[in-house]
């Protein structure tokens, strides 16, 4: 029968959510890596019992965790992340050069074809590329070394590196997005890259469509169509139909364009999940009510979600690596809070129930389709 | 022998909730001492020192003897109470009167 994983990373460890395909009755494990923060929990699309995870500490540094068995065992693999070349400088808040450091992973992305081979997204933002299984890790410099790296700044949370895409239809062709330079493609399997954030009008940078410096907090596409892109900006919700080559604004009627998760239906390619939230100063949802979102035509048109969902008192906030989508045949969305709840909705948004309520400050939430 | 308490997220990393007994031949220092313990425990390496630099890293500090020893010379011998085993060497998360 089939089923679903739930991998949650949070501030204090890392936790495995289990059920069957009805998504009602569910076995919870964990703590993994008490204690440490855990950024990002994904597994190989090729191999479901691949699972990577990041641990990480602002004490000690980045551990780079392995499971081989769906996450009953796990090991330290490799955590040698050294900037390639001479590190140089980007700004630093103040507009000042600051030199490039390490500070941990943010996400990481494995293959959609190779079990072995697996992206990460570090800040100081850069990509890293592992092909033996996260045990050695080669910077893609092309990213880093672009003609604006300079320029990047950090966004409030550090100048992390947190949205990578790899085109299902074309391996060559990946999407990052970092906070806050932007959003970056390349169509050479990351060995060059241009910014594309054409369309993009931001506050807070001297130029408000400047090629680089946007706070861009998530992208996420469908499978089927590549090239339609969805974004959640720090302020606006924005769509692209030419693979980021220019953005138009969706954000319609959101009582909020501000929030950092966005995601689409694993069936439906115009319908599209956001979690809006107050500003960027005000970090919980519109007057306390905790409301997914749903777009069917694709974005400008927007319906709340909020059955079964608080609404009133709720003033957590939903992190950007915090949503996914299972694509199970009534698919499935799952988000989680800085408050430590775990939502699913099984009927694609419709209604809502709580998995856990009292985990660790959710970071992220990524879910496994198994067969 | 040496004894090295480590602070409890590296417990939690090498799976061992006592203290660490090292032995190291020659004179030791704090390198050598941190050399040792990576050794064997591979999966310390960069969570003491920066794997870059093979400096302490900021926000992690040893203490020995009722001493602050952070800021000694990383070959630099370590006390004899240390290196005879009576007094532990202390690797701690840096949180002032945690």
């Amino acid at each position: 029968m089939s089923g679903v994983r739930v991998l949650v990373g949070t501030r204090k460890g890392a936790f495995i959510l289990s059920a069957d395909g009805a998504r009602k009755s569910w076995d919870v494990r964990g703590p993994f890596f008490e204690g440490w923060e855990i950024y990002h929990v994904k597994a190989s699309p090729v191999n479901p019992d691949r699972i990577y995870a990041s641990q990480s500490s602002g004490w000690f540094g980045q551990i780079i965790q392995r499971s081989d068995d769906g996450g009953l065992t796990w090991a330290p693999v490799g955590n040698g992340f050294a900037y390639d070349g001479v590190a140089g400088t980007h700004q630093w808040y103040d507009g000042t050069p600051h030199p490039w450091e390490f500070a941990r992973v943010w996400h990481l992305e494995p293959s959609l074809s190779d079990p072995e081979t697996v992206l990460a997204g570090v800040e100081d933002a850069a990509l890293f590329k592992s092909v033996d299984g996260g045990v050695n890790w080669t910077e893609l410099s092309g990213l880093r070394g672009h003609d604006t790296g300079a320029q990047w700044q950090p966004g409030a949370g550090g100048m992390c590196l947190h949205t990578i895409i790899e085109s299902p239809k074309d391996p060559s062709r990946l999407f990052v997005a970092i906070s806050a330079a932007g959003a970056f493609r390349s169509d050479d399997a990351g060995q060059s890259w241009r910014p594309i954030n054409a369309g993009l009008r931001s506050q807070g940078i001297p130029d408000e469509d400047a090629e680089v410096g946007h706070c861009v907090h998530r992208i996420a596409l469908h499978p089927s169509n590549p090239d339609v892109l969805f974004m959640q900006k720090h302020w606006d919700v924005m769509r692209s139909n030419d693979a980021g080559d220019s953005w138009f604004e969706v954000s319609g009627d959101l009582p909020s364009d501000f929030g950092f998760v966005i995601d689409v239906h694993a069936h439906e390619p115009e319908t599209v999940y956001v979690l809006p939230i107050t500003s960027d100063s005000v970090h919980y949802p519109p007057e306390g009510k905790l409301r997914v979102y749903r777009s069917r035509t694709g974005g400008n048109e927007w319906e709340p979600l909020t059955k079964g969902l608080p609404q009133s008192n709720c003033y957590v906030d939903v992190l950007r690596d915090a949503m996914s989508i299972d694509s199970l045949d009534q698919c499935g969305v799952y988000f989680g809070t800085t408050g430590g709840q775990v939502y699913v909705s099984s009927d694609a948004g419709d209604s809502w129930e709580t998995i856990v309520r009292d985990l660790p400050a959710v970071l992220s939430v990524e879910v496994q389709t198994l067969a | 022998m040496i004894r090295v308490v480590l602070p409890a997220h590296l417990k939690t990393l090498i799976r061992q909730q006592s203290e660490v007994a090292l032995d190291i031949d020659g004179p030791v220092t704090q390198r050598r001492l941190v050399d040792a313990l990576e050794a064997r425990y591979p999966v310390l390496r960069g969570t003491i020192r920066d794997p870059a630099t093979m400096r302490r890293r900021p926000f992690v500090r040893f203490f020995a003897c009722e001493l602050d020893l952070s800021h000694e010379s990383p070959d630099a011998e370590l006390p004899d109470e240390v290196t005879q085993g009576k007094e532990p060497f202390f690797v701690v998360g840096a949180m002032a009167g945690g």
